[in-house]
């Protein structure tokens, strides 16, 4: 019998800790799968960050670097300026990139690092139990913001895909989703042109997913599948925001 | 004043600092989430706006100690709240209120570490708290509650000694002092007479004198004069403000010394040991920078056995050793913070039970 799906090889055979419904596995499994592609794995060094994907070490089978809170592309630029023949990648939550780490983010790309970042982007903290991140869509309630984010003091979410694309150090940005099959295989090219640019040399490369967390979004699995299409993706929309290389 | 009912009510450690922060009249408060006490946050951002305060979820703990700075420089009454990673952001901030003589209440439940550690109680930020963990040189105001009741009123305190002492102030708790609960009474704030903030920015009009909040000092013996300056202040902190709880003391043979948490635990451990006949007394510090030596050596006198329990290697004893009478002595037993290291009351009595003196 011909085998038509199987767990990447860069990722372990173990159960992740993540809830049902949540979308970092979907992630973890696209990254992974383009590690095999290029073939990369055994080059490859993770940084994993503070918040649900902290744990990225226990599911990728590649050596990793826990930063703290925020620091994670200081981190890389770190690890890659000592060895610039590995893969580095970072992993990032939207409390984790877009609050604490807004100012370790923005340099990095703006130097041009040649790494990768994983963004996802869930409108919260999760790991923390559901405060309002810098992602958190107007009028959303939070543990946090208990009567709705109020731009007027909180201010308007980051489009960070956007925001960075700005900026001249950096080769690729994209905003992609994973809430249908369409979405994920759009995702999957993307993140692999994201590690291309890594792979051949060409710079600072962005991934921004839009992700559920139907746990502190007090949801259910479909529902807050639901609204990333109705709520977050016409706030956040998707698709390549630069893409210098051509790739 | 916000008007209080004594009603006892039934709160979690972290909801009675947020409670006992609103009746104190703090009006301002910056945090960020993070565990263990994410519920102080949670309870402000309900809260504060109701009252016409103001609550700010700010980018970072460098940006909440930051926004506290600002706001007691202002002349108002903000706290801000973290747990062992966050506090060590806020520690750039924490001295430069200590250098600029501000008052401002920091709440630390400490977690394990170092680094990202883990989410259970912890003491071992005992020397980041009371050596001021930032640069420079300096001490602020730390409280250690053992209770819910004491998160309240600790937290009350704390503005007020802040105020008085123009000094940070922290209220270093851990996650199990934070996250139980018990019943509490919400007592009124007290009518402490409070210095006026003659020195806090506010504009002025033309010929008033200009305020200035700063920390730098480049003349020739002014920096120095600063430090002489503090230090007869936190002199007149310990002869002043020094708190502890003393338990059946007064015919001990063994001391159990310990604060917040792990006194908890020993006080349940010691009367094990009355039961079996021993005579063992506890000596709590509730304030912890100032340090109560006074009635350290006032016990050790008498009684010339301590035993100091910590969760942690061992932090709060370098402050017991110095404090006790020179042919006293202080024996150790703490466990490193971390999952399952809580120690048990069992355990405790067992360790009484080693260091309890073979000839009574
Ligand atoms: C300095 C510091 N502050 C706060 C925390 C607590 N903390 C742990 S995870 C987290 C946020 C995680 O949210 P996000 O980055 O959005 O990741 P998610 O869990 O949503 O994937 C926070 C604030 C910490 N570990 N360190
Ligand atoms: S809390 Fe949210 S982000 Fe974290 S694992 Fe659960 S669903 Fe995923
Ligand atoms: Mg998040």
């Amino acid at each position: 019998m011909k085998q038509v799906f199987a767990r990447p090889e860069s990722l372990k055979d173990v159960a992740t800790h993540f809830c049902p419904g949540c979308n970092h596995g979907s992630v973890h499994r696209l990254v992974a799968e383009t590690l095999d592609e290029f073939g990369i794995r055994s080059e490859t060094i993770g940084i994993a960050s503070v918040g649900c994907s902290v744990f990225l070490y226990g599911y990728f089978d590649v050596d990793v670097i826990e930063s703290p809170h925020g620091r994670a592309p200081a981190v890389a630029t770190g690890a890659k300026r000592a060895r610039p023949d590995r893969i580095v990648f970072t992993y990032q939550g939207d409390g984790d990139l877009a609050a604490i780490g807004m100012s370790e983010i923005i340099h990095a790309a703006n130097r041009g690092e040649d790494i990768t970042v994983i963004f996802v982007n869930n409108t919260t903290y999760g790991m923390t139990g559901g405060q309002m991140a810098p992602t958190t869509l107007p009028g959303q309630k939070t543990s946090t913001s208990p009567y709705g984010r109020d731009i007027s003091k909180d201010g308007s979410p980051f489009k960070m895909a956007e925001l960075l694309a700005n900026l001249d150090g950096v080769a690729f940005s994209a905003r992609v989703a994973l809430n249908n099959p369409k979405n994920v295989l759009n995702a999957k090219k993307l993140i692999k042109t994201a590690f291309r640019y890594q792979v051949e040399k060409k710079g600072f490369s962005f991934i921004e997913a839009l992700a559920s967390c139907p746990t502190n979004w007090g949801m259910n699995p479909l529902d807050a599948n639901q609204r990333v299409t109705d709520e977050m993706i016409p706030y956040f929309p998707l698709g390549v925001y630069k893409n210098t290389a051509n790739l | 004043m916000q008007t209080a009912s004594l009603e006892k009510i039934f709160v979690k450690g972290n909801e009675a600092v947020a409670m006992a922060a609103l009746e104190a009249g703090c009006r301002c408060y910056f945090g960020y989430p993070i565990t263990p006490q994410s519920d102080i946050p949670e309870y402000l951002s309900r809260e504060l706006p109701r009252l016409g305060g103001e609550f700010i979820q700010a980018e970072s703990e460098i940006g909440a100690i930051n926004m506290l700075l600002g706001a007691s420089a202002a002349g108002v009454r903000a706290m801000t709240s973290s747990s062992g990673p966050g506090i060590s952001l806020k520690q750039e901030g924490i001295s430069y209120m200590a250098g600029s003589e501000l008052p401002g209440v920091i709440v630390d439940i400490m977690r394990s570490g170092p680094g990202l550690g883990g989410i259970d109680a912890s003491q071992a930020d005992y020397w980041q708290a009371t050596r001021g963990g930032g640069h420079g040189g300096y001490r602020i105001i730390v409280l250690a509650p053992a209770s819910v009741q004491e998160m309240y009123d600790l937290t009350m305190l704390a503005f007020d000694l802040s105020d008085i002492y123009r000094m940070p102030t922290m209220v270093l708790a851990d996650s199990v002092i934070g996250q139980m609960k018990e019943s509490v009474t919400p007592n009124p704030r007290p009518d402490t007479v409070l210095p006026a903030k003659d020195w806090a920015v506010r504009g002025r009009e033309a010929g008033e004198v200009q305020n200035i909040v700063k920390s730098l000092y480049l003349g020739d013996g002014e920096m120095e004069k600063f430090h002489w300056k503090m230090q007869a202040r936190y002199q007149e902190l310990a002869e002043k403000e020094c708190r502890w709880e003393e338990v059946q003391t007064a015919d001990a043979e063994l001391i159990i010394t310990a604060f917040g948490s792990t006194a908890r635990i020993a006080k349940t451990a010691i009367s094990m040991a009355r039961d079996a006949g021993m005579k063992v007394g506890l000596l709590r510090p509730i304030t912890l920078f100032p340090f109560p030596k006074k009635a350290y050596a006032a016990l050790s006198g008498r009684c010339k056995l301590f035993l100091d329990i910590e969760l942690s290697t061992g932090q709060m004893i370098d402050d017991v050793r110095l404090a006790i009478a020179r042919d006293a002595e202080v024996s150790f037993y703490g466990r490193p913070p971390g999952a399952g290291s809580l120690p048990t009351p069992e355990e405790l009595f067992e360790q009484i039970k080693k260091n309890y003196p073979a000839h009574v």
